[in-house]
């Protein structure tokens, strides 16, 4: 009799994650699926759902129109260049919170989360004049430095987080056979904490090239990334749907394929000491 | 002869070498819509007279008007040049932000540009951008329905007219509304509609002394008319629905007649995407006896920023991009209907274009539309359905929440116009007026 309810507790439980998956993931499947139609189609009330004339119409327009590979190329350097590069700063500063803190960690790890809650707008103008006067405008660099800054944060508190999780004897004993902090840190904490920092890498690189703020504001035909590939089909005067949805699905493509792989990763850093 | 035709060649062969050992990159920030997306690509056109390559950047029009105003502002020099409005042209201009555009050469002959957008594209009578393409409002409507309701479209209707026929036409159980409006909030959405339409009303934004005037009669009558004859005859949800949505209806014939941008008649007459291309005819837009009209004016155009290091290479592409000849390249690759309107009067000389439906009307009403002298009652700013200060864009948007919200029924029109009165009145005292 328990077994039974236990049994159809877990048919519920399937029932309802997936219904839960499935209303996350609709704006994205509405969205491939618009990418098939044509603009008529698009907009057609009622809407169609999959009884429509598939056409590849829309990606072939824009493939002609946006040069795909120099935008796809700059996400790949801007998401990438920046996770490396927040990793190279993090891995210190997490460990230097968590195995040696202060009387102000906790202060600090604070003061750090909130500057997540400044609003970008608001330093547009002097992040702007720098770029200038540092000649980083329209650059991957610029955009690598800034997504950095923006998610070191998350990164370090992650990071922190799962280095936490780390017993701190056994750097002791690391020390004590003779390690150096370097040693100590490449060869002994860094692989222990491989799935978290594998799953806050992954979380940074989705974040950096989802970023559509900054990407948008500081560059201009050089650097630009995927967001603005999106940001160059939408428009209030005119009905492009149907290609904004295709241009949309080939940006999102990567991070989906990515997401979907490392999607083990992900889990069980994100879940990473949650269960003692 | 022979000496003649030698230097020319000569010449030739100079200007050519000259402009291949000059040949620049210039980068042009613009909105995407169907005359920009064409003109990207006949670029080739462009780089092969010139030798100057281009790179575009295309982003939608609002997220380009902060792109380029963050910019020019901080003289950051990341465009050779900006597709901007008639909004933002006088008062960038007037801040010395913008190249003057007064060494044109007399072959694009600036005099044949429309008065009613260089003057919108003025500063104190120096012209500081280009128009590319430019734009009123008028009235499309299915000749079907109108005549099925027994009516007929006079060239210049009433608003009582319009709503009478507009109660004629809907049709709840066939899906017909009798007329779409933009409603949605946006001061270049639904604000930009109620503005021009208020100007038929004889409503304005501000008196001589910039106090605003929302507390006036002639306001409370705009906006009553308005809701009244859209909750009568209006799609459902009309207070969220701008261009797009109204575009999408009207293509899939749901509305019996629709009021916005004069660029539209291409689309809702193109048999590819709308259902009843066919069966558009075209209107001024309506008035109430006052004097004024309530059709808007418009121009996408182009402009130099002051900090371009490369002004003539910007300056050759402006003159190309909105030449009589340019006119011509678009006519010969897409046809007539195609071409960028609004700009040129010869373009409204030309019998080629002259066949086109909705060329005439498009004129009428650009030239019905005055932005030095926009409504009934004077004024102290220029344009139409927007004022051309720098705090417009801000305020009006705010106003425009209100007004939406007053249509969706979340509060009276009474409450609305309060509301927007002591939001312009601190915003403008904020501003030092």
């Amino acid at each position: 009799m328990a077994r039974a309810v236990t049994q159809q507790r877990k048919i519920i439980n399937t029932t309802a994650a997936w219904a839960v998956g499935l209303l996350i993931f609709f704006p994205i499947l509405w969205t491939i699926l618009t990418s098939f139609k044509t603009e008529a189609q698009a907009i057609a009330d009622p809407p169609v759902f999959l009884a429509f004339d598939w056409t590849l119409e829309n990606y072939g327009v824009v493939m002609e129109r946006s040069n795909y590979g120099r935008f796809l190329w700059n996400s790949i350097i801007i998401a990438g260049g920046s996770t490396i590069l927040g990793i190279i700063i993090a891995v210190p500063a997490a460990w230097s919170m968590a195995f040696v803190p202060s009387k102000r960690t906790k202060d600090i790890l604070l003061w750090m989360l909130s500057t997540k809650m400044l609003p970008a707008v608001g330093v547009l103008y002097p992040i702007y004049l720098l770029f200038i006067k540092l000649g980083l405008l329209d650059t991957k660099i610029g955009l690598m430095i800034v997504l950095m800054l923006i998610n070191l944060p998350i990164i370090v508190w992650m990071l922190y987080t799962y280095f936490k999780e780390i017993p701190g004897e056994i750097l002791e004993a690391a020390r004590m056979d003779g390690a150096t902090l370097r040693e100590e840190v490449i060869h002994i904490l860094t692989p222990m904490a491989i799935p978290g920092i594998a799953s806050t890498l992954l979380l940074n690189v989705i974040l950096a090239w989802n970023e559509a703020f900054w990407t948008l504001n500081l560059t201009a035909a050089k650097a630009a990334p995927l967001t603005a590939f999106i940001a160059s089909y939408s428009s209030p005067e005119g009905l492009f749907y149907a290609k904004l949805s295709a241009a949309s699905t080939m940006a999102i493509a990567p991070i989906l394929i990515l997401g979907w792989f490392s999607q083990k990763q992900l889990v069980s850093g994100l879940t990473f000491g949650a269960v003692k | 002869m022979f000496l003649r035709n030698a230097l020319r060649a000569a010449t030739a062969l100079t200007l050519v070498a000259a402009g291949s050992a000059a040949a620049d990159t210039i980068t042009i920030a613009t909105v995407n819509n169907g005359d920009m997306i064409r003109m990207q690509g006949l670029t080739d056109d462009f780089t092969t007279k010139t030798g100057h390559e281009v790179e575009w950047v295309t982003l939608e029009e609002n997220v380009l008007r902060q792109r380029v105003t963050t910019d020019i502002s901080t003289k950051g020099g990341a465009f050779d040049i900006m597709t901007i409005g008639m909004y933002e042209t006088p008062i960038w201009g007037a801040n010395g932000w913008l190249v003057a555009l007064d060494n044109l050469s007399e072959g694009y002959d600036v005099d044949d540009i429309l008065p009613a957008m260089a003057g919108g594209l003025s500063h104190e009578g120096t012209l500081y951008a280009a128009p590319f393409y430019g734009e009123s409002s008028m009235i499309m409507y299915r000749t079907d329905l109108m005549e099925k309701a027994g009516l007929e479209m006079p060239d210049a209707p009433t608003w009582d007219f319009i709503r009478q026929a507009a109660a004629a036409m809907t049709d709840r159980d066939a899906e017909i509304n009798g007329v779409c409006l933009r409603g949605k909030a946006g001061w270049g959405e639904g604000g930009a509609f109620i503005t021009a339409m208020s100007n038929s009303f004889g409503a304005r934004w501000f008196d001589m002394d910039w106090k605003p005037q929302f507390d006036t009669a002639a306001w409370a009558n705009t906006l009553n008319f308005y809701k009244g004859m859209m909750d009568e005859s209006g799609p459902a949800g009309y207070a969220t629905n701008g261009f797009n949505e109204n575009l999408s209806l009207f293509q899939q014939g749901k509305c019996g007649m629709w009021i916005d941008a004069t660029v539209a008649a291409s689309f809702v007459t193109n048999p590819n995407d709308s259902t009843v291309a066919d069966k558009v005819g075209f209107a001024l837009a309506p008035d109430t006896g006052l004097g004024k009209r309530s059709n808007w004016l418009w121009a996408w155009a182009l402009a130099i920023p002051a900090g371009t290091q490369k002004q003539d290479a910007a300056l050759q592409f402006i003159e190309w991009a909105t030449s009589k000849d340019y006119i011509e390249l678009v006519a010969a690759n897409e046809g007539w209907a195609n071409v960028p309107p609004g700009a040129r009067t010869s373009l409204y000389e030309n019998p080629n274009y002259q066949a086109v439906p909705f060329a005439q009307m498009t004129l009428d009403s650009i030239l019905s539309a005055d932005p030095n002298n926009s409504t009934v009652e004077p004024s102290p700013y220029v344009g139409v359905q927007f004022a051309a200060i720098p705090e417009f864009a801000g305020i009006a948007t705010e106003v425009s929440q209100e007004f939406s919200a007053a249509y969706a029924g979340q509060q009276t029109v009474e409450e609305a116009l309060e509301k927007a009165q002591a939001l312009t009145i601190d915003a403008m005292e904020a501003a030092g007026y």
